[in-house]
């Protein structure tokens, strides 16, 4: 990674671009924007290398609105064009701007696949449980009885959970947020610190076709207790007065949510967040906000070699075994004079 | 076992020009390995030569099945060979099936070399054989070399304790040593083969060897019926210089790499596998000391878009595929071509539609590659017409793509892919380079300002300072690049992608005729694969006198600029093709000709006896 060298530091605004943003007023996704601009000043990368890719969508229309390179690609497809992005040219720092349809619907097996790979990328999952281009059909990750233009009688098809298939397809980084929280840089930073692919889901809120629909995690007056902000090495509590707290039952394998000080519960007996424990992050990734809270922030960032380095480590070695002559090369072998 | 006992010949040799030789047997006897080996040693006696691995695409069928058969031709001489001969001159059957599907091909009188020992009632069942068609007298019109192949192969092989399994593998070694006694040939370059192939097994070395000297002995120590007669094929007269065997596959992998040399770009191959075109992806995942990236990736779909990707990023961008897999690029060429990105797509044909036969030739893709993206999305389509062509044409889909900034498809098929022929060795360094230029000056930068002259676009890198900027599959507005839904601008860009594309016809050479006069009764136009059957028609047909010229096309989009008045010079045209008449369309469309089609989709070559018949025909009439 390039670092920044006696240059003014830049401004959210700086990564401004100058096209009107035409996004639906209200929409979540002008305070993603707007996390990100505020983000990418704190970053050590040089404004010229920084290459925003997505595919189609609402969300997808985000490399239009920022100052940088910017790729605006096909339905589902944006993981192949920024592993072809990174592996060509490593240097640079390439960010993924995805929803629910374009990233787990129609780019389902990209998905999969960039995240198996590692290739080092922060993908930015706008996730607002419907399709908003194409004007309210249900998404992969809309509840199970909702009515859409698609499904008048309500949807039959049972959601996928973002973050736990982020880490079965092998990921080592998975963070959750939303889009207003004032954290959301924070995270962001985490995600671009991760060598590796990163994958933030950000619940976005759709105000035209699925206005609310986060409202019984995020509404202020349930916040406290269906939100759980997890933190490397800190106990896993939530609550107003934060003395609830998540526990594993050892017999069932999977979590409960508990009072201290009730039926003899202490704080020993609160699960502590360990980002780099696989199966714990896929056990709270889970958590769905009707029987535990949802769990937000870096839910497991365990970091392995990613995959353009593998690729440039084998160019390297051959290189490395002498100067490559292609007319060499055509000579070498079974060959005769005529 | 591996001295080479050097025997008088019992009968002179007769020296012949040329011949067509089929190995056939199931797919598990190696008939392929055979047919390259014996298409090395043939190379380096000094004869041309053109081959046809004709094989099945399933990996191991059923033993014994008449669809488990592999076959392998090879045309050789000391002539020019331009094809891998209609019909064969000798027959090597390694079982029934073997012989079930490959004697119709057989010339009358021609030779027959079969394995006795698989000739078993199971296995003539298997093949379909009520009666043993060594024993009823059905093959009476041929030289039949009846041999116990089988027990021969077992013998040789004993002293190296394999099992019987592997004893019966060495069976084409053991054939290939016959062939190269009755063709007088050395068989030092295969021994050294095997040895380089099994290093780490001596053991299956020495075996293989020793059958490869057990057949070559058999031919010297018998006065075997019908093996009265050995032959003589003299070096071919070849212009003078070094060369090489090289099949399609790997002249194109080289080509690209030569031509990214010249442009000065690394090259980024994205590929998925697929029958016929995996060859390539295989070629280039060996050359990474020329910076060579190759990513296998998920699906045909990321295959092309890591390819876009990687050309965004400043690589020289590569896809590969067959018809199917093409298919499903089509959106991303049409990404590539509305971004416009250098970007190059290898079709290697095969008969169609959907699966179709995967492991047999057709050039069928000619509409899909000129027409088949949604929108007004034209692209540049050239066509190799044989393994050595390929290379060429490799330098020149890299030429136009990063000067025009454009994706252009290489047409090439499964028999020129896997087909090998000599090559004269190019140099590389004689070329002339064509460097691509990044733009880099930020001064009134615009992502869609154009060359003037070649209407491309600059090119500008993430990692340039002061060019940020964004592009996408939305209609632009030419120069700012900036998303644009006016109507008047949605033609204009139109009319410039269409026009970047047709003023590519001034860049490249006028069209030639390959044989013949350059107006007349009757012009044969051909594309890709279809050269060798067509060159060798119209030859003979000029050679008996007749008023017949021969015109292939390299360029397919766009067409030669000359081209139209070329073809009005002559009173006919023909367009043999192995598809349903595609190239045919094109012709009748852009020139208002009268273009006839010749067509064939049997999954094998054209004949040069189906051309000549078409070129009397037209003559006659």
């Amino acid at each position: 990674m390039n670092v920044a060298v006696t240059k003014d530091k830049l401004k959210p605004a700086d990564f401004a671009s100058d096209q009107e943003v035409r996004w639906c007023p209200g929409c979540g996704d002008y305070a993603i924007l707007k996390a990100v601009q505020r983000t990418l000043p704190d970053l050590e990368t040089l404004k010229e290398n920084y290459v925003f890719v997505s595919g189609i969508g609402c969300s997808s229309r985000f490399p239009y609105y920022m100052s940088t390179y910017g790729f605006h690609t096909i339905h589902g497809r944006a993981p192949a064009f920024a592993t072809g992005i990174k592996i060509a040219n490593p240097e640079l720092d390439v960010w993924m701007i995805t929803g629910d349809g374009d990233g787990f619907s129609i780019g389902g097996n990209h998905m999969l696949h960039v995240l198996r790979r590692n290739v080092d990328l922060q993908i930015l999952l706008c996730n607002n449980e419907i399709y908003g281009l194409t004007k309210g059909q249900y998404s992969p990750t809309s509840e199970v009885g909702l009515r859409t233009p698609s499904s008048p009688d309500g949807s039959v098809d049972t959601p996928l959970k973002p973050l736990v298939f982020t880490l079965g397809a092998g990921a080592r980084f998975a963070a959750r947020a939303y889009d207003t929280q004032k954290t959301l840089p924070e995270i962001l930073k985490r995600a671009h610190a991760h060598k590796g692919t990163s994958l933030v889901e950000i619940l976005q809120n759709c105000i035209v076709y699925n206005d609310a629909v986060f409202d019984n995690v995020l509404a202020r007056n349930v916040a406290a207790e269906k939100q759980l902000h997890v933190e490397h090495g800190k106990p896993m509590l939530f609550g107003a007065e934060m003395n609830k707290g998540i526990r594993l039952n050892t017999q069932s394998l999977t979590l409960e949510a508990v009072t201290i000080g009730e039926n003899g519960i202490t704080e020993k007996d609160i699960l502590v967040h360990d980002e780099t424990n696989r199966s714990l992050a896929t056990l709270i990734a889970d958590m769905d906000g009707h029987d535990l809270p949802v769990a937000f922030g870096v839910i497991y960032c365990n970091p392995a070699a990613t995959y353009e380095a593998g690729i440039t480590q084998k160019i390297e070695a051959a290189e490395a075994e002498g100067t490559p002559s292609l007319d060499a090369l055509l000579r070498q072998g079974h060959t005769w004079e005529a | 076992m591996n001295e080479l006992k050097i025997k008088t010949d019992p009968v002179p040799r007769k020296e012949i020009s040329s011949v067509v030789i089929r190995f056939a047997g199931d797919s598990g006897d190696g008939i392929q390995i055979t047919g390259s080996r014996f298409t090395d040693t043939t190379a380096l006696a000094g004869n041309d030569l053109a081959t046809f691995p004709d094989f099945p695409a399933e990996i191991r069928a059923p033993i014994g099945t008449t669809f488990g058969v592999s076959a392998f031709q090879i045309n050789f001489g000391s002539r020019r060979i331009e094809t891998a001969g209609d019909d064969p001159d000798v027959l090597v059957a390694l079982n029934p099936a073997a012989l079930m599907v490959n004697i119709a091909r057989l010339k009358p009188g021609g030779m027959i070399i079969v394995d006795s020992g698989t000739f078993t009632d199971r296995n003539l069942k298997k093949a379909g054989y009520i009666n043993n068609p060594l024993d009823d007298h059905s093959l009476e019109a041929y030289t039949v070399l009846d041999i116990n192949i089988t027990k021969l192969v077992l013998e040789a092989v004993k002293e190296f304790g394999l099992s019987q399994k592997e004893g019966l593998r060495c069976k084409n070694f053991w054939v290939l040593g016959l062939a190269y006694w009755i063709y007088g040939r050395d068989r030092s370059d295969t021994i050294d083969w095997l040895k380089r192939k099994f290093a780490k097994r001596p053991d299956i070395a020495d075996a293989n060897i020793a059958a490869l000297n057990a057949g070559h002995i058999y031919g010297e120590a018998s006065e075997v019926a019908g093996l009265t007669q050995l032959y003589a094929i003299p070096p071919a007269t070849m212009p003078h210089g070094l060369y090489r065997t090289v099949t399609g596959g790997e002249a194109l992998a080289w080509g690209l790499v030569a031509g990214a040399e010249l442009a000065n770009l690394k090259i980024f191959f994205g590929s998925y596998p697929i029958t016929p075109a995996s060859p390539v992806l295989h070629s280039l995942a060996k050359m990474k000391q020329f910076g060579v990236k190759t990513f296998q990736a998920e699906d045909e779909i990321a295959a092309i878009c890591s390819a876009i990707g990687a050309s965004y990023a400043g690589s020289l961008g590569i896809t590969s595929s067959s018809g199917p897999g093409i298919a499903l690029k089509g959106e991303a060429i049409g990404l590539a071509i509305s971004t416009e990105l250098p970007l190059i797509i290898l079709n290697s044909q095969r008969a169609g539609p959907s699966t179709g036969l995967p492991t047999k030739t057709e050039q069928s893709d000619l509409y899909q590659a000129v027409y088949g993206r949604n929108g007004d999305a034209p692209l540049v389509v050239l066509a190799t017409h044989g393994p050595s062509d390929c290379f060429e044409v490799a330098i020149e889909a890299c030429r136009l793509a990063t000067k025009y900034m454009t994706p252009v498809m290489l047409l090439t098929d499964g028999y020129i892919g896997n087909a090998a022929e000599p090559w004269l060795i190019p140099s590389i360094e004689d070329r002339e380079p064509f460097p691509v230029t990044f733009e880099t000056n930020a001064e009134g930068f615009e992502p869609f300002k154009r060359n003037p002259e070649t209407l491309a676009r600059h090119w500008a890198v993430p990692g340039t300072p002061g060019l940020e900027h964004r592009i996408g599959g939305i209609e632009k507005e030419d120069g700012s690049g900036n998303i644009s839904y006016e109507p008047a601008n949605h033609q204009k860009m139109t009319d410039l992608r269409r026009d970047k594309i047709l003023n590519i016809a001034n860049d490249i050479p006028e069209q030639t005729v390959e044989n013949g006069a350059s107006s007349g009764k009757l012009a044969i136009v051909g594309w890709g694969s279809t050269y060798g059957p067509i060159s060798r028609a119209v030859d003979n047909k000029l050679s008996e006198g007749k008023e017949v010229s021969h015109i292939h096309l390299r360029h397919i989009w766009p067409l030669p600029r000359n081209l139209g008045d070329l073809l009005r010079g002559f009173d006919k045209v023909i367009v043999p093709e192995m598809n349903d008449g595609q190239l045919k369309t094109v012709l009748r469309d852009q020139y208002l000709i009268a273009a006839q089609p010749l067509t064939k989709v049997t999954g094998q070559p054209f004949k040069i006896s189906e051309i000549e018949r078409a070129i009397d025909a037209a003559l006659e009439n």
